[in-house]
């Protein structure tokens, strides 16, 4: 037996080899040396980014064929690595001044990381499986590190059960097809389905998978848990669920519709043309009730799965292209504005509700700048990133004739823009009862002006993230 | 004539035990009924050929899952009469879901058949069952063609024990504890105080 090509999986293996020993080092040097133990977790991300394109960008397959090195894999992972990297720095100044610094959290961020790649590269159910499982348990972990908190635990607890039986749901998709197909690799089931005379056992496993998927990336109907905890969770720890992990659960929903069922492809796609408009109409009506900005930044997340997932309604290289540009960009929005609500404070004490932006315009005038670039950026208007993550999806859409797909997304984006508007409107128009604390932290402004001046630019510069999330998306239809 | 024999002494130990589980009065018997039944399952595993599985149930079954029981009928104090409560009333019922579960595995088994496709991918990895032994022939393909979801799986519990101990681990101050080097650093200039009591003064 020859041994496996290691090197595919060299990010993979730093990152899990640096958090054990990060582990190790905070067993032996306790609670103080959390920030510098955060630190180096950053730098670990930082390094495995740079491993990730070294690793490979031709498609490869080791282990097995249970791992693959792709350019979409690589496209995906260095979206994760951001976004998790990005939520790491703001942790490290919200851990200090809530006093909550244990060191398992950057280890836990970490192993969690970790997890989304190994789904990234997933080329087996059971690989599929062991990475999902791997990310979510670290991740209901972080929702109730609050312990202390009511609110915090409900989060976790809630995370947890809803969770489980979501992957519960997806093992048991993956039984049936095991069971019809007799494999649970990806090449070996595309090659099987290729054969046709598809039996019906596959296609309701399909759909259990799907399933289980769809509530990874809070996808209507399975979203319910979302807002709950959204909000119950710590304010970093709900950065970090808006992003990577959906990321990597959209990464992977692509690489199983897209590969092993790509023949089955009229079947998966009413499903997804249904969950993708629920969540549009549940992500844009849901959120204009809401008072509490993290409540609020769920429902515009749900609203967000939906327009992405139009990109994988579509089924072909531009959509999926639309998907990965759309990601990009929703990852930059999403950090930025959560790094303003971490900024929120009053009086040392963390605020949440809309009515506490009141007067940020005087108080802090670039911070409110940000925010608004933010806003109108997630409401899609024209120069910001926003609007452009929006016209490649919906001209996919309208290229490959959904066109009631693309009018009922331009629809709820119009609705949606109510509830981004009315944050602008509160920062710039109503006055404050109380004002928020002076005095952000450099870590958080860095993050606000990098993540807001992104967005502006992209209108200007946009060929660098087409054109990669084009080669990523070429990458996935060209084997 | 011997293995049929030690299979039904096996087999019937296995039933007989699995009814008392369900029927003794006392939890502490009911779970000791079950470790006896699980040992009996094992020796029918062993006398199947497949002496992994009878390793684990032994290991993994009685070891920890049968004493973990005991543990938790001995420590909580339930009271098992009242859960035993209007067992009759409802033994209609379950006998009734008892028989469709029953003709349903009997269906089921009846009308077994294998994708077309799934012996040949399942058998190219196995090695000659007729050369090695199945644990041997386990252990070859986890740490070769399973090696990655092997070392992934130590992943995933190493997560499950980080946040047990981060979620549940309380450092406590002022709880006293025995420090055994602390103790045998004590010298007599540490501990004890020689005074000059006064007559009738008292300190």
């Amino acid at each position: 037996m020859e041994l496996p090509n290691f090197s595919l999986a060299l990010p993979e293996i730093f990152i899990a080899l640096s958090a054990m020993a990060l582990l190790v080092l905070g067993a032996f040097r306790k609670q103080e040396a959390t920030q510098g133990i955060a630190i180096l977790a950053i730098i670990t991300m930082v390094v495995a980014a740079l491993l990730v394109p070294a690793a490979g960008g031709n498609r490869a397959e080791t282990f097995g064929g249970m791992f693959v090195v792709d350019g979409f894999a690589v496209f995906s992972k260095l979206l994760v690595l951001v976004a998790s990297s990005l939520c790491l720095v703001m942790s490290i100044n919200w851990l200090v001044k809530e006093k909550l610094e244990r060191f398992e959290y950057p280890v836990l961020v970490l192993l969690a990381t970790l997890g989304m790649l190994m789904m990234i590269s997933a080329n087996n159910l059971i690989s599929l499986y062991l990475g999902l499982e791997l990310q979510s348990l670290a991740l209901y972990v972080l929702a109730a590190y609050q312990r202390d908190s009511g609110r915090a635990t409900e989060a976790g607890l809630k995370y947890f059960v809803l969770g489980s039986l979501a992957s519960g749901m997806l093992l048991y998709g993956s039984s049936l097809i095991y069971g019809f197909a007799g494999t649970t690799g990806f090449d070996d089931l595309a090659k099987v389905l290729a054969h046709g005379g598809i039996p019906v056992g596959v296609i309701v496993g399909l759909v259990f998978v799907m399933a289980g998927l769809a509530f990874k990336i809070s996808a209507v109907p399975f979203h319910m848990w979302t807002p709950d905890v959204y909000e119950g969770a710590p304010t970093p720890i709900t950065a970090f669920f808006a992003v990577a992990p959906k990321i990597a659960a959209f990464s992977l929903l692509v690489r199983v519709m897209v590969g092993p069922f790509g023949e089955l492809t009229a079947q998966w796609q009413q499903v997804v043309i249904f969950v993708s408009v629920a969540s549009m109409l549940a992500g844009s009506f849901g959120a204009i009730a809401q008072n509490n900005i993290k409540r609020l930044m769920a429902y515009s997340s749900i609203g967000h799965v939906g327009y992405g997932l139009i990109g994988l309604a579509v089924g072909d290289q531009v959509g999926i292209r639309g998907l990965l540009i759309y990601l990009a960009i929703y990852l930059f929005m999403n950090v930025g504005t959560f790094a303003i609500i971490l900024a929120m404070r009053q009086k040392g004490r963390l605020m949440e509700g809309i009515d506490d932006l009141a007067g940020m315009s005087k108080t802090h005038p670039m911070m409110a700048a940000a925010m608004a670039i933010f806003m109108f950026s997630m409401a899609g208007v024209p120069p910001m990133a926003g609007f452009w993550g929006k016209f490649y999806v919906f001209m996919a859409a309208v290229d490959k004739g959904f066109i009631a797909l693309a009018i009922i997304g331009v629809l709820t984006s119009v609705v949606s823009a109510y509830y981004y508007l009315r944050i602008i409107k509160v920062m710039y128009f109503d006055e404050p009862k109380e004002a928020l604390d002076r005095g952000v932290s450099g870590s958080l402004s860095f993050i606000m002006g990098v993540n807001a001046l992104l967005i502006l630019v992209f209108t200007f510069v946009p060929s660098p993230l087409v054109s990669s999330a084009g080669a990523a998306a070429a990458s996935l239809f060209g084997g | 004539m011997i293995q049929a024999l030690v299979f039904y002494v096996f087999a019937a130990i296995t039933v007989a035990s699995g009814v008392m589980v369900i029927s003794a009065r006392n939890p502490v018997h009911a779970v000791l009924f079950l470790i006896l039944a699980f040992f009996n399952a094992a020796g029918l595993f062993l006398l199947a050929g497949a002496e992994f599985l009878a390793m684990v149930l032994v290991v993994v079954y009685v070891g920890a899952v049968a004493v973990l029981f005991l543990f938790v009928v001995m420590m909580l104090d339930i009271n098992f009469i009242k859960l035993r409560e209007g067992f009759l009333q409802y033994l209609p019922i379950g006998g009734l879901v008892g028989l469709i579960l029953l003709a349903e595995l009997a269906l089921v088994f009846g009308s077994w058949s294998f994708a077309p496709h799934a012996a040949l991918s399942v058998a190219t990895h196995v090695p000659d069952l007729h050369v090695v032994t199945n644990t041997d022939a386990l252990g070859r393909l986890l740490f070769t063609h399973y090696f990655y979801l092997f070392q992934v799986a130590g992943l995933v519990l190493l997560v499950a024990m980080i946040g047990t101990i981060l979620l549940t681990l309380r450092s406590r101050p002022g709880v006293k504890k025995q420090n055994i080097a602390r103790q045998n650093a004590r010298t007599k200039e540490t501990s004890v105080e020689l005074r000059k009591v006064p007559t009738r003064g008292g300190i």
